[in-house]
């Protein structure tokens, strides 16, 4: 068993608007090892999660995968047909979202709906779907299981919902877990349970968790390894100490630097001047040039390659292509 | 201290301010349960200055913020604007008053009828309080809008035409247009992402200095509200547990809350290994609030006393204000 | 900048701003072929009404004239949909009819409309007892079976068009009254209502200002659907005799005294059941097009 789990190459995906198309994903390479919690990071419109979405093939029209190779444990995920696409859904890979209340079927109690999950995937009997899904609400942390297998989805919290969300992906031994803003809608008290939890999974199951955000704390606390995306391109790949700590990309820096912490009060903050593209027009150079207050004359005629900077430290920037300095 | 209506540097006092929101358990329940929203708050802002108002969900920051404005009525207490106390007001005498205090919405989308045009969005508060009208009416709209970063050019447009921090910044050129005192904003950036926020903080403080301006800040992001203000409020089911400066709520916090709250907030920082205190399960229903110090049930310092009586807010130095049993001193 | 200058640029940035809205409101609708198939029918329909004289080379039979020689005469080239039993040419009848079927149909609906919004907005927006009071009424009135009502109302006014019309209407207002509240009640507690109090916006403007345009396109919609069974009850109305009296043409009295030569001469009930039919297909199919074109944000998805 190798330890790559999923292998992302090239990505690109298109959505068809009418004011043309929107290119949400452009030659996205990324890959997840076993046991890892990695983070795909950055502000709306980046393409992150469509980027999650496309590993279990649910990119929602108008959009479309229009070029790439997605690998999942060693299996071309784009060849495979329906079928096989629903045997891997819930199963082998699993997603939770950010509301949770919307992804859970508010008529079905909350432990019939993990034994549906379990039932749909797994030849076994009510009873023992039963007992697994008491042993998955225990391992999610949530107290009295019994109790909690026979209440509703409206009458928990957000946090229990979430916990909820995370037994079903789990159900069914899923070695993947796609996590699209799970904790966003969450009090921060209870943000830092859900976190603590899914790095305890990781640890005791050897789960891999895909966790898209846009909240660069939740990364640093919690990710392994990150990719920082901008108008869906990787600007900037590598172990997460290494990008906070020595981030290379001017995006990256501008990000953390807009960021308000302890001791920047009354000072204005240095925010990234211009806004987000929209992703319509093709760029031929670096999408972040025309924001960017180190471009040069090529950033805006090639695109920037990826570099190595470091151990697995890839930036996509043309200040550090070779003979370039900082 | 007695504060005389339009002097002295305190533009808003507020006393013992509760909101308790009753639901009707069935037609013929006589014992109706209250939800204790805001439960006795009491708090003082200075001019020119923000005060952060900081908490998780259910804690009453939202209603607080309603009931300053007096956009619902609190069940008792006083808010005290300039001296005057906006609670017993009339209706019209209250229409006219609102000049002084506006607010701006969490949802910038939300905030903004879909169905009009900018111009009419920004100038509404114009037609209903000023006689302005026609081409002074969309210079002084135009002005509005060049003063928080838009163009004249989106006059006419609509709320869906415009990204998250745009339509913000339509909704705070609303509020500035009858020059008003007070701000008070309820979780404005909340929606929109980190580049834009850091946009929309830099444009409130510039918009401070420049008109004079007091906030109320409200939100939950602990890391944005020390940013932007001068002290801050720590609000748990209803209540202030902790008030401070900004400095001190996160070099010195004394309650075990506020601590917590601090230690959960993810900081952009790998190398800050945080031995997070984590809570014990979640925020309990401000219906059935725990006897004696709400937080005791999740308290990882409680005593006994805790689950017998209520702590109450004191001034344990400097102006740093905590309701926890731990500081109160012998007698 | 002059006056005249600021003036004229934003005279034409509204335009553009407007134009562009129109714009893309008509490519949705030219997307959605089946609503422009019905579109197409309904405008056929009511210009062979409003055109009726100029239409048909027997404008006097169509009105009502009995041509007592061209009894019970078939479908021919001269008479496409045959005559009826006092030798007037059904398609005259037809187009002749159409005034007082589409009439019925529209008027209908705008007086439901017109009497339905105001007190479901104002019902929605006070709450408390003018609440409970507008509602209750409103559930009063629909707890009687609506064709009963109507035809219990029109009997007691009298058999005439007018009358029917007035009847029918009464029927209708409460859905309105009701859908109306649903939308108000869920628009009050949006940010920008509390916004416009917090200006210091008085009650009713608010709700003129604020709540009616949010309120519109459901309104629309329900309203463009509701034509056709407006229609649907007219021609039921008329029917059982209580519409349209001869010699008004009127969809629903040809095809009750088509019933009686439906063996013999079967084109005289025939057609004009076929013509309330694919008005009230259309404007079914036209509503759910209206749905999709009304909504801003549809519009944008290609």
């Amino acid at each position: 068993m190798s330890e790559l789990l999923v292998s992302v190459e090239n990505l690109h995906i298109r959505f068809r608007t009418y004011a043309g198309q929107v290119h949400a994903v452009n030659g996205v390479n990324l890959d997840i090892r076993r046991g890892e919690v990695f983070g795909l990071v950055g502000e709306t419109g980046c393409g992150k999660t469509v980027t999650g979405l496309s590993l279990l093939r649910l990119v929602p029209h108008p959009g479309e995968i229009v070029a790439g190779r997605i690998t999942f444990d060693g299996q071309d995920i784009l060849s495979l047909s329906e079928q096989e696409m629903r045997d891997i859904r819930g199963a082998r890979i699993a997603m939770i979202f950010q509301d949770p209340a919307a992804s859970l079927n508010p008529v079905f109690s909350v432990g019939e709906q993990i034994e549906m999950v379990i039932r749909q995937h797994q030849a076994v009997t009510r009873r023992v779907a039963r007992q697994r899904t008491l042993e998955m609400l225990e391992t999610v942390g949530l107290p009295d299981p019994p109790q909690i297998a026979r209440t509703y989805p409206h009458e928990l919290s957000g946090g229990m919902q979430q916990r909820v969300m995370i037994a079903l992906a789990l159900a069914s031994n899923a070695s993947l877990l796609i996590a699209d803003e799970p904790t966003t809608a969450l009090d921060v008290t209870i943000q830092a349970q859900i976190l603590t939890l899914l790095t305890q999974l990781k640890e005791s199951r050897g789960l891999s968790i895909l966790l898209v955000t846009h909240n660069m704390g939740v990364v640093a606390g919690t990710c392994d390894r990150v990719a920082v995306l901008y108008v869906g391109h990787v600007v900037e790949r590598g172990r997460t100490r290494d990008i906070f700590k020595e981030m290379k990309h001017p995006y990256t820096q501008g990000l953390l630097a807009a960021i308000p912490k302890p001791g920047s009060h009354g000072k204005p903050l240095p925010a990234i001047s211009g806004s987000v593209p929209s992703g319509l027009d093709v760029i031929p150079g670096c999408p972040f040039e025309p924001r960017c207050s180190y471009a040069m004359q090529v950033c805006r005629q090639s695109p920037p390659p990826l570099v190595c900077v470091g151990r697995e430290h890839y930036v996509a920037c043309h200040l550090f292509v070779k003979g370039g300095s900082k | 201290m007695i504060s005389q209506s339009g002097s002295g540097n305190l533009l808003l006092e507020v006393r013992g301010l509760t909101k308790y929101f009753t639901q009707r358990r069935g037609l013929f329940s006589l014992r109706a349960q209250p939800v204790r929203a805001v439960d006795g708050v009491s708090l003082k802002v200075q001019r020119r200055e923000t005060l952060g108002v900081v908490g998780e969900s259910g804690c009453g920051k939202t209603t607080l913020g309603r009931c300053i404005l007096r956009l619902i009525e609190p069940t008792s207490g006083e808010v005290l604007f300039e001296g005057i106390n906006i609670l017993t007001l009339g209706s019209t005498e209250m229409r006219r008053h609102w000049r002084n205090m506006q607010m701006v919405f969490q949802n910038p989308f939300s905030s903004l009828n879909p169905r009009l045009n900018v111009l009419r969005l920004v100038s509404e508060p114009l037609r209903t309080h000023t006689d302005l009208r026609a081409d002074a009416l969309s210079a002084r709209v135009v002005e509005l809008l060049e003063r928080v970063g838009l163009k004249r050019e989106h006059l006419f447009r609509y709320p869906h035409e415009f990204s998250g921090g745009q339509c913000q910044r339509i909704a705070v050129a609303r509020a500035l247009a009858l020059n008003p005192k007070l701000l008070i904003l309820d979780e404005p950036t909340s929606a929109v992402d980190v580049s834009v926020q850091a946009q929309i903080l830099n444009l409130l403080q510039e918009l401070q200095r420049e008109f004079n301006l007091t906030y109320l800040f409200i939100s939950h992001n602990l890391s944005v509200v020390q940013h932007i203000s001068e002290r801050i409020a720590v609000m748990y089911l209803g209540k202030v547990v902790e008030l401070s400066k900004s400095e001190t709520i996160f070099g010195g916090a004394l309650h075990p809350y506020t601590e917590a709250l601090l230690s959960s907030t993810p900081i952009p920082d790998p190398d800050v290994k945080k031995e997070r205190i984590i809570l014990e399960g979640g925020v309990p229903s401000p219906i059935n609030p725990p006897p004696g110090c709400r937080f005791h049930p999740r308290c990882p310092r409680v005593m006994p006393l805790c689950s017998k009586a209520e702590p109450v807010l004191i001034d344990v130095g400097n102006g740093h204000l905590v309701a926890c049993h731990r500081y109160e001193g012998p007698a | 900048m002059s006056i005249a200058e600021r003036w004229l640029g934003d005279w034409a940035r509204r335009q553009q701003a407007q134009l562009e809205e129109y714009g893309l409101m008509v490519r949705a609708f030219r997307r959605d072929r089946l609503g422009m198939l019905s579109l197409v029918v309904i405008a056929v329909f009511i210009l062979g009404a409003i055109f009726a004289p100029h239409l048909t080379p027997y404008p006097e039979e169509g009105r009502g004239e009995p041509n007592l020689a061209n009894r019970f005469l078939p479908p021919s080239r001269e008479h496409p949909f045959g005559t009826d039993y006092l030798g007037r040419d059904v398609l005259a009848r037809i187009l002749f009819g159409g005034r007082s079927s589409l009439g019925i149909g529209f008027l209908v609906v705008i007086i439901a409309v017109v009497i339905g919004i105001p007190l479901g907005a104002v019902a929605g927006y006070s709450g408390g007892w003018l609440d409970e009071v507008i509602m209750r009424i409103t559930d009063l009135w629909l707890s009687f079976p609506p064709l009963l009502l109507a035809i219990a109302i029109a009997a007691a006014l009298g058999p005439s068009l007018t009358n029917a019309m007035i009847a029918i209407a009464l029927t209708w207002w409460p859905w309105y009254t009701r859908l109306v509240r649903a939308q108000t009640v869920s628009l009050r507690e949006r940010f920008f209502i509390e916004a416009a109090r917090g200006m210091g916006v008085n009650r009713m403007t608010i709700i003129f200002r604020h709540i009616l345009p949010n309120v519109v396109t459901p309104v629309l919609v329900q309203g463009t659907m509701d034509i056709g069974s407006a229609i649907l009850t007219g021609a039921a109305m008329s029917f059982i005799g209580l519409g349209a009296q001869p010699p008004i043409p009127d969809w629903g009295t040809m095809i009750s005294k088509g019933r009686i030569y439906i063996m013999g001469q079967p084109w005289y009930g025939t057609f004009p059941g076929l013509a309330i039919f694919l008005v009230t297909l259309a404007f079914n199919l036209m509503g759910d097009t209206v749905r999709d074109v009304a909504d801003p944000r549809s519009r944008r998805v290609a």
